[in-house]
């Protein structure tokens, strides 16, 4: 009876068709040909882009440290092989825009020859401390999509003593694999790497949450933590956006994360699945960060497959590999179709948040006019995060960006859900990033016009203050003269 | 080659959904009641309902071209189809053309266009109309022919329904009566007690819609099985036709219990396919209902309450339209007030208290 009026663990979401059986039995390829030229972006992550410690012409070692972290929120990037360095210049980013970012661009010369690494007998003699400095030297970053520094991540974890580690291994996006892959054949690395970052934490429960979709992932994972008590693997449903960290916070711990606040505060902290893998392959055997494995899936690619790609392969070069047919593409997308930005071309790098790239045909697109909002309110019963987008985009349509942002603008975590349902074709993630971005640009443009108020009210004040001090200096020269004729009057009377 | 970039964010995917889609599956939920409202009352009615639909299109296609839209393209997203077949519904069956294009106009003008087109208007376009028709004639809008099935010697031929449906009804008496409510109504007005005055009422008449009433609103069942059908189908949800019901339904049963002479049964509230049609296709009109499941739930009660109220003490033997436009007008308050908790925050919109462990 009580259960009946527990909150629920699990609002909203859709269930979209899932496309994961083109790549799900396939295993992972990991025979990707070296390409010849590799875009390595400086910033790859969320926080302060690297800093760039080599010059043109230095050759290289795989693995070496091209540009080190800068600030607290930051990570290194390494060589994902060796070669000489030929340019550090801007180039496309993979980003919706392709404007130019700072890459360092490297000619590899196919031998692919390793720096030395340094390996640990047994890392669970480091220190925690010691832990999280080496996974943030190997440049590791959030692997799901979120790229946070997932250094920072562990000291959180630490400094906060959480009691939970949860790994995500919802994979709740349509089309991708990659994790799937991973989990069913890499599944005793995983965890390892989840023993390492409990170590890491100093936390003493992991829980593994995979979606039901994936029993063989669910398998191989519950077979290789069997022999550690400490790490729980569990059956989540199948409904996106079941790997939002924060529905899965809840529907695993039952704790709801505070708006505005982190996670590690509620004593849980979240990692992927990929990034265990990482933090494994970076304690085990000290190799960085320089691959990951990536979906390339979609109706027009002729050869769907989970890859393994070196970070600053072109997209293109993928394309060719995988044989997609261009001209059947419709919509290139980076991530997977809910959350995903389209690309306008192939000639950008994969980073470290590419999970997937798909090559959509026509046919799998959402397409039509945006017809009129009926106010089904379709968008409101699916929406996870408990807002109602339908008054946010009309608000947003007028231009009352104020009225969106007490609606809650800034807790929509774009998940999709709602453009995905819409009837009418709205695009309403759409709308609420382009609210979001241009919230931003009013207030950085009305803290410059306050400042330049300020400064020219300043520059007033002593433009005043000046004037003040000559009339002062002129009224005290003026009386000094007159008090100079006064007495030289005086002396003329007496003489 | 890629053609499409815009939008660049997701979702890429989209659920099989269009808004004609959905227009299309409530104009399937409605054929089964409207089929046997006009097997019953034959080629008047069959005449009345093109009428009013054409019309309504018509009245939308030509806004539509004043307001420079696309006609085509938006016509073709059902939604005066829609409202024309519902609005035809709920008329009398036999009423002269010009009630079905005035109403029509009324709808699609009045009750849509002139708030900005689809998904902008304030009150429900077809209940608008009939309220609207209901108030200005009042006789055409209450004359209840009797059932009359299609090709039954007794009922009008094809030629016989141009008159009736052109050139209005001749020898009005023989042909026409009251509805079960109405009938309730007046006679209360002469004291008459509920166990006298329900002598000839066939429940089960009322249940298949064997009855005087409106064109599409006589079949309980029918009625009923198609809007179980959309809630299925996901079109409609669940919450308004419940909470619309069971308000009926408790509110007479708690008169019925106290005053069985009086109050009419819960039973026979029920029974009526003008309450189905409401409950399951009217009330639910997305534009005009509440967002949130709560509020759909207040807002069915409000309804029930508002029907029963009407029903009982008011003027009119039947209240829905007066209780739905009334009720929509609350809808924007019912949205202001009841809405959904946001993730990680309280009702109010404040951060949650980190708890303590």
């Amino acid at each position: 009876m009580l259960s009946f009026f527990k909150k629920p663990l699990l609002r909203g979401g859709v269930h979209a068709e899932e496309h994961k059986a083109e790549t799900s039995a396939l295993p992972i390829v990991s025979d990707f040909p070296l390409p010849k030229k590799l875009f390595i972006p400086l910033q790859q992550h969320v926080g302060k882009p690297a800093e760039p410690l080599i010059m043109v012409g230095d050759k290289v070692l795989k693995g070496q440290l091209l540009a080190y972290s800068q600030g607290l929120i930051s990570a290194p990037v390494h060589a994902p092989s060796s070669g000489t360095i030929v340019d550090v210049n801007d180039y496309p980013a993979p980003h919706p825009s392709a404007l130019p970012i700072r890459m360092i661009v490297l000619e590899t010369d196919g031998k692919d020859e390793w720096i030395k690494t340094q390996t640990v007998d047994d890392p669970f003699q480091l220190s925690p401390e010691e832990i999280s400095l080496r996974v943030g030297a190997a440049g590791i970053v959030g692997l799901g999509g979120a790229t946070f520094p997932t250094a920072v991540k562990l000291n959180m974890g630490r400094e906060n003593q959480v009691d939970t580690l949860i790994i995500n291994g919802s994979e709740c996006e349509p089309y991708l694999c990659c994790d799937d892959r991973l989990m069913q054949e890499r599944a005793d690395w995983i965890i390892d790497g989840v023993r390492l970052m409990l170590h890491g934490m100093e936390t003493k429960h992991a829980v593994v949450a995979i979606e039901d979709n994936k029993p063989q992932a669910f398998a191989a994972m519950q077979a290789a933590a069997e022999a550690f008590p400490m790490i729980e693997v569990r059956q989540i449903p199948t409904r996106y956006p079941m790997g939002w960290d924060r529905q899965l916070i809840r529907y695993i711990t039952g704790k709801e994360v505070p708006a505005g606040c982190r996670s590690s505060e509620v004593g849980v902290t979240i990692h992927n699945v990929g990034t265990a893998y990482a933090v494994h392959k970076a304690i085990r055997y000290g190799q960085p960060l320089l691959n990951r494995v990536v979906t390339v899936a979609g109706g027009a690619v002729k050869r769907p497959m989970n890859v393994e790609v070196p970070f600053g392969t072109l997209i293109s070069e993928l394309f060719d590999f995988c044989e997609v047919d261009l001209a059947e593409t419709a919509r290139i997308v980076m991530g997977g179709p809910m959350m995903g930005d389209s690309l306008p071309h192939t000639a950008v790098p994969t980073v470290k948040a590419t999970s997937g790239i798909l090559a959509m045909t026509q046919n799998e697109l959402k397409s039509g006019e945006e017809q009129p909002c009926i106010r089904c309110a379709s968008c409101v019963s699916v929406c996870p995060a408990g807002l109602r987008p339908l008054d946010m985009a009309n608000n947003i349509r007028v231009n009352q960006l104020d009225a969106a942002v007490d609606l809650g603008l800034k807790d929509c975590i774009s998940c999709g859900c709602c453009s995905y349902i819409c009837p009418s074709n709205i695009p309403l993630v759409q709308y609420f990033k382009y609210a979001s971005g241009e919230v931003v640009a009013r207030q950085q443009a009305q803290h410059k016009s306050e400042q330049t108020k300020k400064l020219i009210e300043a520059r007033n004040a002593r433009m005043e203050r000046i004037a003040q001090q000559q009339r002062e200096e002129e009224q005290a020269r003026l009386a000094a003269k007159a008090e100079r004729e006064r007495l030289k009057a005086e002396q003329e009377a007496t003489v | 080659m890629i053609v499409h970039m815009k939008p660049a964010s997701g979702a890429h995917v989209g659920a099989n959904n269009t808004v004609s889609r959905i227009m299309k599956q409530v104009m399937l939920a409605l054929t089964p009641a409207t089929v046997f409202g006009l097997l019953c009352f034959g080629w008047p009615a069959l005449n009345l309902f093109v009428i009013t639909v054409l019309s309504a299109v018509a009245f939308e296609a030509f806004c539509l071209s004043l307001r420079g839209r696309a006609v085509k393209a938006t016509l073709m997203d059902g939604s005066a189809v829609l409202t024309g077949w519902l609005l035809a519904m709920t008329l009398p069956p036999w009423a002269p053309w010009w009630i079905g294009v005035v109403g029509s106009g009324l709808a699609i003008v009045l009750g849509k266009q002139v708030y900005g087109g689809l998904g902008q208007n304030l009150f429900n376009p077809a209940m608008l109309a009939r309220v609207a028709l209901l108030i200005s004639f009042p006789i055409e809008m209450t004359t209840w022919p009797n059932v009359s099935p299609l090709f039954f010697s007794h009922s009008p031929g094809l030629i016989e329904s141009w008159r009736i449906t052109f050139s209005g009804l001749e020898n009005i008496d023989a042909s026409t009566g009251a509805t079960t409510l109405g009938f309730i109504k007046t006679e209360f007005s002469q004291n008459r007690l509920l166990s006298d005055i329900l002598k000839d009422y066939s429940g089960v008449g009322n249940f298949f819609g064997w009855t005087r009433g409106s064109l599409g609103e006589t079949s309980t069942v029918l009625l009923a099985l198609g809007g179980v059908w959309l809630i299925r189908q996901n079109i409609i949800q669940w919450q308004i036709p419940a909470s619309l019901l069971l308000t009926v339904a408790l509110l007479a049963g708690l008169f019925h219990a106290v005053d069985s002479e009086h109050y009419v049964s819960p039973l026979l509230h029920l029974n009526s396919g003008a309450l189905m049609c409401v409950a399951f296709f009217i009330a639910t009109d997305y534009v005009t209902s509440p967002n949130t499941s709560a509020g759909q739930l207040v807002f069915g009660a409000g309804c029930g309450l508002l029907i029963f109220v009407i029903r009982t003490w008011g003027a009119y033997p039947e209240g829905a339209g007066f209780a739905v436009l009334l009720m929509n007008s609350a809808t924007p308050l019912i949205d202001y007030y009841i809405r959904p908790r946001i993730y990680g925050r309280d009702r109010n919109g404040k951060p949650l208290e980190i708890p303590k462990s």
